[in-house]
């Protein structure tokens, strides 16, 4: 049951091939056995089971959605009411939201089961998943590798199918990136497509949160569940929504794909450009037309999010303060003991790195130096998006430099963690949606394609990245000893 | 050289909004602590702000109201600071793109006006209360405050005086409550007032200011700037230097004290909140708030002045509140539109002003005379009564329509204002009776039969030969004695008109 797909799933369960409550328990049962994975931070066994009782109800009664009975999970940054929030971080160990984020909240009220929350780097600050609070997550196709991150939990758990679709978020890359490197499918939506209330806030002007599944086809039913503008979310768009799996079978004569030569120089593994080069020329076979482009500001793509996303969560992060709620110190001498001790102890190196970096960014006197200028480079950045998907009507490259590199190969250097988002970085301070998309092996690790489309594109992406898996079958693919 | 103090204010006026400015809590004061606090006001994870649009709308209401600029574009950006009752640790305010810019308003000290400039007003959320009462050595956080909307109104330098200062904060307080963007109240924190001061001598350079935070009376204001204006110049004359700092007021002693210095200053390290949208505001958005817009009280001033006929001191007083000028306007229709102006014109006007004039110009005069009679007794009778019993005109039980009914016995002449203001209104306050009613019930119709009158002249005149040799042998001091025996003899219900010219006839012999 655990290698069918959503479409799949839900047909069984329609037909009683099985029950949404056997369908629950082999995930479970599954989620236990391959606990050393590490991918799960808190498993809603009971709550599940409650789900999948009522959502059999819903199905026998003829009321279901799509989605009604299917075991997902959420990665540990979306709120859930009476469940253990932690955002991977010892600061909200302590920590139950007294409320659902919007997209729990609408995939509740779409009957799906949630299996638990899933491990994270803390406060979605990470390519790695080693900053987690709650230990490393481990890649199924690689247990020395790193799964990626933000999202590694999410990717590890959908790679080893200890879930039927999952949820990420990402800023800099963190579905795409994890996405890359587990092997599945990952969609990082236009900002604003996807409501961010209840999503604790790393980078608020980058973060999205999307769906990370086993296909494009996956992908479309989860999407068309998670967006929609939310009057609760101010930079939620308010445009109708597309259905998403009518456009999948459209075919690509005469797509338009741009390469930008920035995606292939210096950097890029070798092995990982021929797997990329392999996949564009599946495209040529569909019909597609290819040309090289540019966007000569991609390379200052790294430095202005270090400015912005760090200037943006030295605030998100003030609210942690041991005051009202999560991670407060043993007797606290005076209010600033209580402060300084409470986010010293409970929050780890790399957040405390970014709040510091973000904090100097935006002091008096560095402001118009940092601040000001990387929103500069950002719209420079923008344009080129802008101007390059006028040209073509979807950019490709890889997702990452390399395949999944080794647990503790890089956590020591954070330059060169910083590095490994180079690829993904730019399209958040862009906006636009894009996709990672498995396209083939490096020494039995998996390979990303990365599929960038224009604002609000989401459907022709999917319908782009489902083409390519009609003819492919990386996607498919299960690590060795998760069959 | 002389010193001169220059002033500066920064006002912060609760909006009067029902629902906070970035979330759908409640904002009444005085609930039980943390109980109008929802997520979004706790600053609990993941939670978003959705701006209040009527919190805006109040803005512009401002900004039209001072005649200032309104930005087509402004930004709410994070301040960034930690305290217990900020829930986030950061405030979302206004800073580099505020809502309303470059405004003014006139005030008036001792008959001159002057014109204080301001330089912007700008949305913010208020914190939360710490509470270090009650805890024992611990602070208690009360949320219910935090997120209530705040127009935060700062002034140009322009004020040289604690009068003048005064005199602005008065005339914003009663501004923003005339629109109806703040309910004024002061001991509930709903309008607080920083104020900068400076002293320099003329023709030097300005010189170091100190802010004196949280003014909640306008008596307190007063005496923090004169206590601050002579402080500074004591320090300064004895060769000291100012440092700028922020200082607070001390009732009890009178004295200011310093609070943190520059050096201790935060850097707030504001930046666009990336949770919010731009504020956009159209041309269409600013006259549709426009027609929504009641008369402001500088136009209706002048209005009272120059169609009315009231004076300055009335007219000031009708448009300081306006609930005043409402139960004016309602007082003044009404009177309007049940007088019988003959009548009007035999009671309010004189024989000389009826003989001198011609008909238009005896109703134009009556018609004018009845709006100060109106006036008068607003400013009055009614206020008095009012401030009395510690009610605000909206809580008058005596209704526009009762009032303007004793006002038309009044100008009708079938009552004089003595009888008015000592027999009808006490019962109108404390009963539901029209004044008619109490006339006709009391038997209190003014008597203006002069056969009667007469009679009872006579007999006073007989009755003390002394005074009459007195006032004929040039004490006119005396007339009163015979105005106030005859009154006295008639119940207070002769006609006063009547009585002096009678009287001035009788004893001339």
């Amino acid at each position: 049951m655990h290698t069918k797909s959503i479409a799949e799933l839900a047909k069984g369960l329609r037909a009683g091939e099985f029950s949404s409550l056997e369908l629950t328990q082999a995930f479970l049962a599954r989620i236990r056995q391959h606990r050393a994975l590490n991918c799960y931070i808190t498993v809603t066994e009971d709550l599940a089971l409650q789900q999948a009782k009522a959502a059999d109800a819903r199905i026998a009664s003829g009321e279901a959605t799509l989605l009604t009975g299917i075991p997902i999970a959420q990665k540990d940054i979306f709120c859930t009411a009476g469940v253990k929030t932690t955002c991977g971080s010892k600061m909200l160990d302590n920590f139950i939201a007294p409320y659902d984020a919007t997209v729990v909240e609408k995939f509740n009220a779409a009957g799906a089961v949630m299996l638990g929350k899933l491990n994270m780097d803390e406060f979605a600050m990470g390519s790695s998943n080693e900053t987690s609070y709650y230990g490393a997550v481990k890649n199924p196709w690689d247990t020395q590798a790193v799964p990626g991150g933000s999202s590694g939990g999410s990717a590890a758990a959908l790679a080893a199918r200890l879930a039927a679709a999952v949820t990420g978020t990402d800023t800099g890359g963190s579905i795409r990136q994890p996405a890359a490197f587990c092997g599945i499918t990952g969609l990082k939506p236009t900002y604003g497509r996807v409501s961010r209330y209840g999503m604790i806030a790393y980078a608020s002007s980058l973060d999205q949160g999307g769906p990370m599944t086993r296909s494009a086809e996956d992908a479309a039913i989860l999407l068309q569940v998670m967006a929609g503008f939310d009057e609760k979310d101010s930079t939620s768009v308010d445009q109708p929504l597309p259905d998403y799996s009518a456009a999948l079978n459209n075919r690509l004569d005469g797509l338009k794909i741009g390469l930008p030569k920035e995606f292939f120089g210096e950097g890029l593994n070798s092995d990982v450009a021929a797997v990329i080069e392999a996949a564009v020329n599946e495209y040529r076979k569909l019909g597609a037309v290819v040309k090289e482009i540019s966007m000569p500001n991609l390379k200052l793509a790294i430095p202005a999010y270090y400015v912005i996303a760090p200037a943006e969560c030295s605030a998100n992060l003030s609210r942690f303060d041991g005051v009202r709620f999560g991670y407060r110190c043993e007797n606290p001498a005076d209010l600033t003991d209580l402060y300084t001790r409470s986010r010293g102890e409970a929050f780890g190196k790399e957040v405390k790195r970014r709040i510091l970096m973000g904090t100097y960014a935006l002091s008096a006197g560095y402001y118009d130096a940092y601040y000001i200028k990387a929103q500069k480079v950002r719209r420079l950045i923008s344009d080129d998006f802008k101007n390059a998907l006028a040209e073509v009507d979807v950019i490709m490259g890889p997702v990452a430099p390399s395949t999944a590199f080794g647990i503790g190969e890089k956590i020591g250097n954070p330059i060169e963690m910083y590095l490994s988002d180079i690829y993904t970085i730019a399209i958040n301070l862009a906006g636009v949606p894009a996709m990672s998309v498995p396209a083939g092996f490096v020494g039995g690790k998996p390979v990303g394609l990365q599929l960038i489309g224009n604002y609000f594109a989401e459907d022709k992406l999917l319908n782009i990245a489902h083409q390519y898996q009609q003819v492919t079958n990386w996607h498919q693919q299960i690590p060795p000893g998760f069959e | 050289m002389e010193w001169e103090t220059v002033i500066g204010l920064e006002i912060h006026t609760q909006l009067a909004t029902k629902s906070k400015i970035f979330s759908g809590a409640a904002t009444a004061y005085g609930a039980e602590p943390n109980t109008q606090a929802c997520a979004v006001d706790l600053g609990l994870p993941g939670v978003l702000p959705v701006l209040n649009a009527e919190a805006v709308r109040m803005a512009v209401i401002f900004g039209l109201a001072i005649d200032a600029e309104i930005a087509p574009y402004s930004v709410f950006a994070r301040k960034n600071y930690f305290y217990p009752d900020l829930p986030k640790g950061y405030q979302i305010s206004q800073f580099e793109l505020p809502i309303v810019g470059n405004g003014h308003l006139d005030i008036e000290v001792d008959g001159v006006s002057k014109r204080i400039g301001i330089t912007r007003a700008h949305l913010e959320e208020d914190a939360g209360k710490s509470l270090h009462e009650d805890f024992h050595g611990l602070t208690g956080i009360d949320l219910n405050r935090a997120g209530t909307p705040l127009l935060e109104i700062v002034s140009e330098p322009d004020m040289r005086s604690a009068e003048d200062a005064v005199a602005y904060a008065k005339k914003i307080h009663e501004l923003v409550q005339w629109i109806e963007i703040c309910d004024g109240n002061m001991q509930e924190g709903s309008f607080r007032c920083d104020v900068n001061v400076s002293v320099h001598r003329k023709g030097e350079p300005l010189g170091t200011r100190r802010e004196i935070k949280n003014l909640n009376s306008f008596k307190f204001m007063h005496q923090a700037i004169e206590y601050e204006t002579n402080w500074q110049i004591d320090r300064l004359e004895a060769g000291e230097t100012i440092q700028q700092a922020t200082v607070l007021f001390n009732p009890d002693t009178g004295e200011t004290r310093a609070m943190r210095s520059k050096e201790e200053a935060n850097d707030y390290r504001y930046f666009p909140d990336p949770d919010l949208l731009p504020v956009l505001i159209d041309k269409a958005l600013i006259a549709e708030i426009k027609e929504t817009m009641p008369e402001l009280p500088g136009n209706m001033k002048w209005r009272l002045v120059e169609e009315y006929l009231l004076d300055h001191e009335q007219a000031d007083y009708i448009t300081s509140d306006r609930r005043v000028a409402n139960f004016f306007f309602d007082v003044s229709s009404f009177v309007d539109s049940n007088l019988d102006i003959e009548k009007a014109i035999r009671t309010l006007l004189n024989e000389e002003e009826i003989s001198q004039s011609v008909d238009f110009m005896q109703r134009d005069v009556a018609l004018g005379r009845t709006k100060l009679l109106v006036a008068n007794w607003i400013m009055g009778v009614l206020a008095a009564q009012l401030n009395k019993d510690n009610l605000s005109i909206a809580q008058s039980p005596i209704s526009p329509q009762r009032f303007g009914g004793l006002i038309l016995e009044i100008a009708h002449g079938t009552i004089n204002q003595k009888i008015a203001k000592e027999k009808v209104f006490p019962k109108m306050w404390n009963g539901t009776a029209s004044a008619d009613e109490i006339i006709e019930q009391e038997g209190l119709v003014q008597i203006t039969d002069t056969g009667a009158i007469e009679a009872i002249i006579d007999k006073i005149i007989a009755d003390n030969p002394g005074q009459v040799e007195q006032y004929r042998s040039g004490k006119d001091k005396v007339f009163g004695f015979f105005v106030g025996q005859v009154m006295k003899e008639m119940q207070g219900k002769a006609n006063p008109g009547e009585v002096n010219k009678m009287l001035k006839e009788k004893l001339q012999g």
